[in-house]
Formats: C-alpha cells, sequence, structure tokens
C-alpha cells in the first residue's frame, strides 16, 4: 500500500491530482489523507483528516510513503524506516508562503533521507525507483534528537 | 519548588515544571523527540490538535487555538489564549520548537519570569524562521538546527536527528 499525505495546514492539489492520474499504473492499492472539496478522486481511497494515532498506523502499513516535503511525515516515515518520495509545496503556485519546502527537500536528498519528485511529472519515476528498492532505508535514524542537543536542553532546564 | 533527593544520585535535583509547546505537524514531531531532557520533571504539552493527547498519555495536554501572522484576528485569540495559560501555570521553563504559539508563550514566560528556549524548526535549512528571529529579543536561549546559521546570538547544539 502506498500513503499518500499532505499534511494538516493546507490543500495540496498538485500532489493529490498527479497521484490520481498516475495510480492506475503504479498497480498497488493507495490510501490518501487529504482535505475536502479538491478534485473527485477516482483511483485512490480517501481519507480526510484523521487522528494522530491513525495516521501513524496508516504510516506503519504502507510500503511507501508519498508527501509534501513537510518535517513532520518525513522525520515520522523514517523513524518508521520508510522510504518517502516529497514533492515540495511551491510559493509560486500558491501551494506555501515561501519556498523552505524546496530547500528541505534539497537538503534531505542530500543526506539521503528522502526521494525527491521535483514536479508532478517526475513522481511516476521517482515512486518506482523507491518501490524497487529494499523496505528499510540504508539511513536509519532513531526516536529522539541527537545526544548533542538533548545534553544542551538538559542543561539549560537544570542549570539554576 | 519540590527539592528531591534521588535515590541512586548522591546530589538533590530540582524538579522544575515545564511547558513543552509545538504547532501540529514537523514542530509538534520535533518537540517530541526531545523528551528525554524532561526527564524527571513536570511536563506540560501544549499543541494546536487535540488528537495528540493520546500520544502522550503520562503527560498533561492542554490544546491551544491555531494561528500564524496571516491572520491577525485568529493571533489575537491565540495570545489570550497562551497568555492566561502561561500565567495560570506559572511555568520554570518553557521550551518551543515553533511557530506562533510557541513565541507566544516564550513573551509571556519572559513576563512572569520563566527561563525560554526556542529551538528553530530543522525544515529552516536556508534561514533562521522570521518567529525564530523575534524570539531572540525574548528567549534566554535561540537555537538553530543548522551550523550554518549559527550567529552571535543564535546558537547551534545538534539536530532534532539522530
Amino acid at each position: 500500500m502506498i500513503f499518500v499525505t499532505i499534511g494538516c495546514q493546507e490543500p495540496f492539489e498538485r500532489l493529490i491530482s498527479a497521484m490520481d492520474e498516475i495510480a492506475p499504473a503504479i498497480k498497488i492499492p493507495i490510501v490518501c489523507q487529504t482535505f475536502p472539496g479538491g478534485k473527485p478522486i477516482k483511483n485512490m481511497q480517501v481519507l480526510g483528516f484523521i487522528p494522530a494515532q491513525e495516521f501513524n498506523s496508516y504510516l506503519r502499513d504502507s510500503d511507501l510513503i508519498v508527501a509534501h516535503a513537510g518535517m513532520g511525515t518525513i522525520i515520522s516515515s523514517l523513524v518508521l524506516q520508510r522510504q518517502i518520495v516529497v514533492l515540495p509545496r511551491l510559493k509560486k503556485y500558491g501551494e506555501t508562503r515561501n519556498d523552505h519546502q524546496l530547500a528541505t527537500a534539497i537538503k534531505m536528498e542530500e543526506l539521503k533521507l528522502v526521494h525527491v519528485a521535483y514536479n508532478e511529472v517526475e513522481l511516476k519515476s521517482k515512486i518506482l525507483e523507491a518501490l524497487q528498492k529494499h523496505k528499510e532505508l540504508d539511513c536509519k535514524i532513531g526516536t529522539i534528537a541527537s545526544q548533542s542537543l538533548l545534553y544542551s536542553m538538559k542543561e539549560f532546564i537544570e542549570m539554576q | 519548588m519540590l527539592r528531591l533527593s534521588q535515590g541512586c544520585q548522591s546530589e538533590n535535583k530540582t524538579i522544575m515544571k515545564i511547558i513543552a509547546i509545538a504547532s501540529a505537524g514537523g514542530h509538534w514531531i520535533q518537540l517530541l523527540r526531545l523528551m528525554p531532557a524532561f526527564d524527571g520533571h513536570e511536563v506540560i504539552f501544549m499543541s494546536t490538535n487535540p488528537s495528540f493527547k493520546d500520544t502522550i498519555s503520562d503527560h498533561e495536554f492542554l490544546c491551544v487555538p491555531d494561528g500564524n501572522r496571516w491572520n491577525k484576528f485568529k493571533l489575537i485569540l491565540l495570545a489570550l489564549n497562551i497568555g492566561r495559560k502561561v500565567i495560570r501555570i506559572k511555568p520554570d521553563i518553557i521550551i518551543t520548537t515553533g511557530a506562533a504559539p510557541g513565541l507566544f508563550a516564550i513573551v509571556f514566560g519572559k513576563l512572569i519570569g520563566s527561563k525560554t528556549l526556542w529551538l528553530d524548526s530543522i525544515a529552516n535549512v536556508e534561514k533562521v524562521s522570521l518567529s525564530g528571529k523575534i524570539a531572540v529579543f525574548f528567549a534566554d536561549k535561540v537555537h538553530t538546527q543548522w551550523k550554518s546559521l549559527a550567529n552571535s546570538k543564535i546558537t547551534y547544539a545538534g539536530n532534532v536527528l539522530s
């Protein structure tokens, strides 16, 4: 199952439409978490806004996650050791207020943590590429922050 | 403040009352990754999604309204809501990973003498967020998660990825 998510803040029609179009060619079930009110979706199972625990279950049960380039989704996917393909929201399409998602995607790709489709045309090939890779990532991340940051926080909290 | 002697440690440790606050989404996910630093202290979590209560059931959770700088009315409601909570709770420490709710918590915390820390989101890879830059004027500490963005006022101490 591929789980598509667009985060909890704004719609992301460009990703949803593109995924609906390529879904028949992907040939595995796709579950899509999106905002209501967009174009009718024909080829994917649709979820509206779901509680956090249910959201995590879908991430866990998926073979691949396709998402906007939000850090929350990226980190959650990596912790569960799921491959993730991101399509960054872009300011020029009114999908976000600045291009920080593009910068995030570039950096995360550099760190080999995500696959990036820089436009919707690249989505299908990136998805197929990610599906072919082993389910486990080469680069795993743990469940907590780096030791240096945690130590710094603890020192800040406990310093009298 | 309560002083407890920790059975296996030789020194007494003061239990701090911490407000840990973040907007839903990436900010919240990053906040949760800081939890080991809060061990042994009283933590009250705050965020904008009520369903998060189920993900941190060992701690108190308070829901706050969402708001950002593009909706002034919602921002005012958010400020009032956060202000009331901070003044009522009187935390020793406020830790936030952003965004607007965290900034208001820091401002009100400063007014009542709390120690405050802003951790700028790891998503801000090219520059520190506007809220982070504003936090510099109020918070005791402002961290960026990218070494290249550190300066005399914004420090780098690591990031939320391990």
